[in-house]
């Protein structure tokens, strides 16, 4: 197996994704096929070649530093789970 | 009334042959009926769908209308529509009721079309057979046991069924063009920076582009019409000239060349597609297109390269479900990082973790260049050959597919098995290019089959040109599914 069961708990720590238990091993061999497929990459000849991040080689358009939309923070925060005085509320972080 | 074509039902609403309510109600209607074993729709927007019509039967009877005023379309429930749900096929946002229209879906009600619901799709457009829905499979309505692809699987079925004469798809590896194909279908996967991606939820954010899925191509270039153009909200939108994408479709295809790559035409792909493609190259030679016979060496590579770019953007695009703001969040957290991590295991399901874990591994610290930098070079690589072969012929020719549609569960097992479903597609999406996938009759399994035709960036006119003739010389596109109605 290309990725092993130390992997997957460090890539579940880094995505901050619960493993469930049981489901370990169907993890490790799903992304080990993954990862041995990708690995055809290693033997590409690439040398000189510029990484291509966007299609068109475009690179991000700034706009005018303006406020151009309205508050609606109201509205956006009736979608959270909890929020209380336009805060959203997640469990207490500092004791 | 349902198996007209988008330019026929707009003569018929202009002559007053029908309202738009009397349309909007068939559609309805079929859905009702058919819908329950089809199960393309998760929402349909029924009061929504006839205000919005009556208000286009007064639109038309005011002389204002335009060429899409009052015809009935589904979205792709990953457009973002206020006060309706955008479930993006996910538990995660089962609850997801989002404050405001995509862009894609204000401009085709500025248009006068009518929306009737959302279809349903892959989880967050990750796969290529409907499976990863978190409401549950589509079925083909060529034929219910099979898969009807993915990951626009749900417009791909409606339109098949004909419950909705188009419907809007995204396209990040081949998800409008190969469920276009399984379902018999015309889609259109429009250049990258074409139409908006402004409240079309993200998946990867340099490969996804929204298009339609509709009967044929004039149907997929009005379609167009009122999608593309410039918008300031999205960062990738392309600054162009407004185009009529129709205004080609007449013209004959003499003295157009047609590439056929030869990576195309290997083990993977069945016998009986590859005869239904090379006959569908002998009637493009028939309307005076010569067929050349091209490379695209890097193509083999498009695949791997893919699953390194795609994950990778996702597993960022991703990470702001974290059940904080919007989206599930599950019971009781201990404390902040038990938040996260169980409100992303529970609302994601087994292929969208799968990916944002792939994502993870190639971007974490030791495998960046190794994986993600590489695989952008691979990617230059493959846009590169598509250069150059563009040097030699107007348009590129091959199959959508590998394959005809599959049953149930026959590839869920194995993501890479599911993944080589989009091995003649993903490139066009690498290289940011415009494709379209058009019915090219039955294999022999009595399933349809998807013919490919790739263009040069922003030529999607001449390629929705092609197309139209390719359609007038065949009638794959008006081949329609026998259902019970």
């Amino acid at each position: 197996m290309s990725v092993t069961q130390h992997d997957l708990e460090r890539l579940g720590d880094l995505a901050r994704i619960a493993i469930a238990v049981g489901q370990e091993s169907d993890h490790v061999a799903a992304l080990s096929r993954v990862i041995d497929l990708v690995a055809e990459l290693q033997a590409v000849a690439v040398a000189g070649v510029e990484p291509m991040s966007n299609p068109h080689d475009q690179t991000a358009e700034l706009r005018p530093d303006l406020v151009t939309e309205t508050d609606r923070s109201a509205l956006f925060q009736q979608l959270a789970p909890a929020t209380r005085n336009g805060l959203y509320l997640v469990p207490q972080v500092i004791g | 009334m349902h198996t007209l074509s988008l330019a026929a039902l707009a003569a018929c609403l202009a002559k007053r042959e029908f309202s738009s309510v009397e349309l909007t109600r068939h559609c309805l209607d079929r859905i009702d009926r058919l819908d329950g074993h089809l199960n393309s729709f998760i929402t349909i927007s029924r009061d929504s769908a006839l205000a919005q019509a009556a208000a286009a039967d007064q639109r038309i009877r005011d002389g204002r209308a335009g060429p899409l005023t009052g015809i009935p379309y589904a979205n792709k429930d990953i457009f973002c529509t206020a006060g309706i749900l955008t479930s993006c096929g996910s538990k995660m946002l089962a609850n997801f009721i989002a404050p405001y229209d995509a862009t894609v879906v204000t401009r085709l009600a500025e248009a006068g079309m009518v929306m009737v619901g959302k279809t349903n799709m892959d989880e967050f457009a990750m796969g290529s057979s409907n499976e990863t829905s978190h409401y549950g499979t589509v079925r083909n309505p060529r034929n219910t046991e099979y898969v009807p692809g993915g990951s626009t699987g749900g417009s791909a079925a409606a339109v098949a069924a004909r419950l909705v004469p188009a419907a809007t798809g995204t396209d990040t590896g081949g998800s409008i063009r190969q469920p276009a194909a399984l379902c018999g279908v015309s889609g259109l996967k429009p250049t990258y920076g074409r139409v908006s991606r402004w409240g079309m939820i993200a998946y990867a954010s340099s490969l996804d582009q929204g298009g339609p899925i509709a009967g044929d191509a004039e149907d997929l270039a009005l379609l167009l019409n009122a999608m593309a153009g410039h918008d300031p909200r999205d960062g990738t939108s392309v600054r162009r000239e407004d185009e009529d994408f129709t205004r080609l479709l007449a013209g004959d295809l003499r003295g157009m060349r047609f590439g056929v790559p030869r990576e195309f035409f290997t083990d993977g792909l069945d016998a009986s597609v590859a005869a239904r493609i090379e006959a569908a190259f002998a009637d493009l030679t028939r309307l005076g297109a010569e067929r050349v016979d091209i490379s695209l060496p890097n193509m083999r590579h498009a695949i791997p390269a893919y699953y390194v770019i795609a994950p990778a953007e996702c597993s960022s695009n991703l990470a702001r479900y974290d059940g904080v703001r919007f989206g599930h969040r599950c019971a009781a957290p201990r404390d902040l990082e038990d938040l996260y991590r169980r409100s992303r295991a529970e609302g994601f399901g087994t292929e969208v973790k799968r990916r944002i874990l792939v994502g993870t591994y190639v971007l974490s610290h030791g495998y960046y260049d190794a994986y993600y930098l590489r695989a952008q070079r691979v990617r230059r690589l493959i846009s590169e050959d598509f250069r150059r072969a563009f040097e030699q012929v107007d348009f590129i020719a091959g199959p959508t597919t590998p394959d005809t549609a599959f049953r149930f569960g026959e590839k869920s097992s194995d993501p890479v098995a599911m993944y080589l479903c989009d091995v003649y597609t993903t490139a066009v999406n690498l290289a940011g290019l415009p494709a379209l996938s058009l019915p090219a009759g039955r294999a022999g399994n009595g399933l349809p089959t998807g013919l490919q035709l790739i263009g040069r960036p922003f030529d999607e006119a001449r390629l929705l040109q092609a197309a139209h003739q390719f359609q007038q010389q065949t009638t794959w596109h008006r081949d329609v599914p026998q259902l019970p109605l």
